[in-house]
């Protein structure tokens, strides 16, 4: 079974279409990157996925209506939307408390033993805490969480690089297993390369690439061309090219690795990369 | 893996915990009036000895006096706690944006505010019964104290009766949640709805429309509608004395009038709507 499954989503504001007929699917045991910049709608699918807002169009998240049934799907679906958005009069022992005492699947025991690994005191309150011991509560408020599906919502926002590192060091080491799923945006793109299974763009209320991280490794090369074999490289249709240090960096889909090794350096481009690449022929193209 | 969960439950105890001046303003009122009774003690026994000289009606009521404005000034206090509690109760949870970690967990919109309901209708007139007879006992304490050595200290028992006195108190409690209960559902329903000035929204909208009515037809219908739910809930409920003005048996309650007075139902369905409302509204409105 899918775990999201969307068939023309659609969201206006107003006049601004936040989301433009978005079909999707994600299967169940993925890491699937929500990728794309500001007011892409990103955010406006998770909060469609996670039953916040409504919308047009068909929209199942593990088989129910979000919109209809907020309440019982949050029993399977956590989600982190920021890092602040745990309310700041609450205590640490308050907020296990009360997701304890709410949530049907919440391990107890489970969360003390992740806030044990921080220097969070339990008699805290949130106002009192750092902006990163705030995410490692709530980050362990949810991983105590037996969910089949964790949304999360640039996650790391406002963090410095060691708690980001840990973040998601965490996530894959002690909460994912295969059977869940998670979907995250964000802008650190690098952090998650190496997280994702699955990659998804989404420009405009569109999505204008989707693919597997496999996919994305076999199908996208990167040459540091050698000056001198810079037309023939570009005789062979890069989708973008950029200069680094005086020299060209090409950027190809779907092109024959073999020929390009003749041309310079080969290697896989970072998600960053293809990112901008995709974003500025998006704008072109407008 | 814990599988009895008792989200109600929970959800009244999180609003006690994030709004812990519902009990400690009352308490802080209290004291205060505590205070002022250790001061009036002083020349008690010579004043008490004039009041005995009065007819029965009279001395109930000047030696109840201020256990009476003691219970009112706590029932005051109350009412201005649960007034700012309901306009903040769904307002604060989308400006501070936490309402995105509440509703990240299995609570339905209903539960959450029949939970911030509660707080008005049942849980801050328990807290109040519970201060005002406390606070009862220890001023007749106190009065007892000091008239022990001119032998009067029962003076004060017999006249003001606080078993009885807390069954008046709690049949009162019971019928001001239900008489109050569309005031607090319309301020819920504009906490769930406005995006600022909360207070405002809430006040506003019966000033102008009772100034309109009074310019556009010279009457003032509208007007006297709020004045008959803020100030005629007594004579519904009550018969009082007419020498002493004061509720002082429980032969002077009259929940069968009471329940019978269309304005109880009309405002109690009134209610019933604002929370519909604001239960459909928590579920659409976006953090502020």
């Amino acid at each position: 079974m899918a775990c999201i499954e969307a068939r023309g989503l659609r969201k206006a504001f107003g006049s601004t279409v936040a989301l433009d007929g978005v079909n999707l699917r994600v299967e169940e045991g993925r890491i699937l990157g929500l990728i794309g910049p500001n007011g892409a709608g990103k955010t406006t699918a998770l909060n469609a996925i996670l039953g916040l807002t409504p919308y047009q169009g068909e929209l199942k998240v593990l088989g129910r209506d979000p919109w209809t049934a907020r309440d019982q799907l949050m029993r399977d679906v956590s989600f982190i939307a920021d890092v602040a958005v745990l309310p700041r009069w609450i205590r640490v022992s308050q907020a296990v408390d009360y997701v304890a005492g709410v949530h049907p699947r919440f391990d107890r025991a489970k969360a003390e033993g992740f806030l044990a690994k921080t220097t969070i005191k339990r008699s805290s309150k949130v106002r009192e805490l750092s902006k990163g011991m705030v995410a490692q509560l709530h980050l362990a408020l949810v991983m105590a969480i037996d969910a089949r599906l964790l949304v999360l919502d640039e996650p790391t926002l406002g963090l410095d690089i060691l708690f980001r590192k840990q973040f998601y060091d965490s996530l894959l080491n002690d909460y994912f297993d295969r059977s869940r799923t998670i979907v995250v945006t964000t802008h650190q793109v690098e952090e998650v390369q190496d997280v994702l299974t699955d990659l998804m763009f989404i420009d405009r209320g569109r999505i204008v690439l989707e693919c597997s991280m496999e996919e994305f490794e076999s199908r996208y090369v990167e040459v540091m061309v050698r000056p001198e074999q810079l037309a023939a490289a570009r005789a062979l249709k890069p989708i973008h090219e950029r200069q680094v240090f005086g020299r060209s960096i090409l950027l190809f889909d779907h092109a024959d690795r073999q020929q390009l090794a003749a041309l310079g350096d080969v290697r896989t481009p970072s998600i960053a990369d293809l990112f901008v690449a995709v974003m500025t022929n998006q704008g072109a193209a407008q | 893996m814990n599988t009895a969960t008792r989200p109600m439950y929970w959800s009244v105890r999180r609003e006690l915990w994030e709004n812990r001046s519902l009990y400690i303003a009352p308490m802080a009122v209290a004291a205060v009036m505590l205070f002022g009774f250790v001061i009036s003690t002083i020349g008690m026994p010579h004043r008490r000895r004039a009041v005995l000289m009065l007819d029965p009606a009279k001395q109930r009521a000047l030696i109840g006096m201020p256990y009476d404005i003691a219970a009112m000034m706590l029932i005051l206090t109350a009412f201005i706690v649960g007034f700012f509690y309901c306009l903040d109760a769904l307002y604060g949870e989308r400006r501070d944006r936490s309402i995105l970690f509440w509703k990240s967990l299995p609570v339905s919109d209903l539960t959450t505010v029949l939970s911030k309901a509660t707080i008005p209708l049942v849980v801050l007139p328990l807290i109040i019964f519970a201060i005002i007879v406390t606070t009862q006992f220890v001023m007749l304490l106190m009065s007892s104290v000091v008239l022990l050595t001119s032998g009067l200290a029962g003076t004060t028992w017999t006249r003001f009766n606080l078993f009885q006195q807390s069954l008046i108190l709690l049949y009162s409690l019971i019928a001001l949640a239900l008489w109050t209960a569309p005031i607090y559902g319309w301020l819920l329903l504009v906490s769930s709805w406005a995006r600022r000035a909360t207070f405002l929204w809430a006040v506003l909208p019966f000033f102008a429309i009772s100034v309109l009515e009074k310019i556009a037809f010279n009457s003032s219908y509208f007007a006297s509608m709020l004045r008959y739910r803020f100030m005629d809930f007594a004579s519904e409920a009550f018969v009082f004395d007419p020498h002493s003005k004061v509720v002082a048996s429980v032969t002077q309650l009259t929940p069968g009038r009471f329940l019978s007075t269309p304005g109880l139902w009309t405002g109690l369905a009134f209610a019933a709507l604002c929370i519909a409302a604001a239960v459909r509204l928590r579920r659409n409105r976006d953090p502020i």
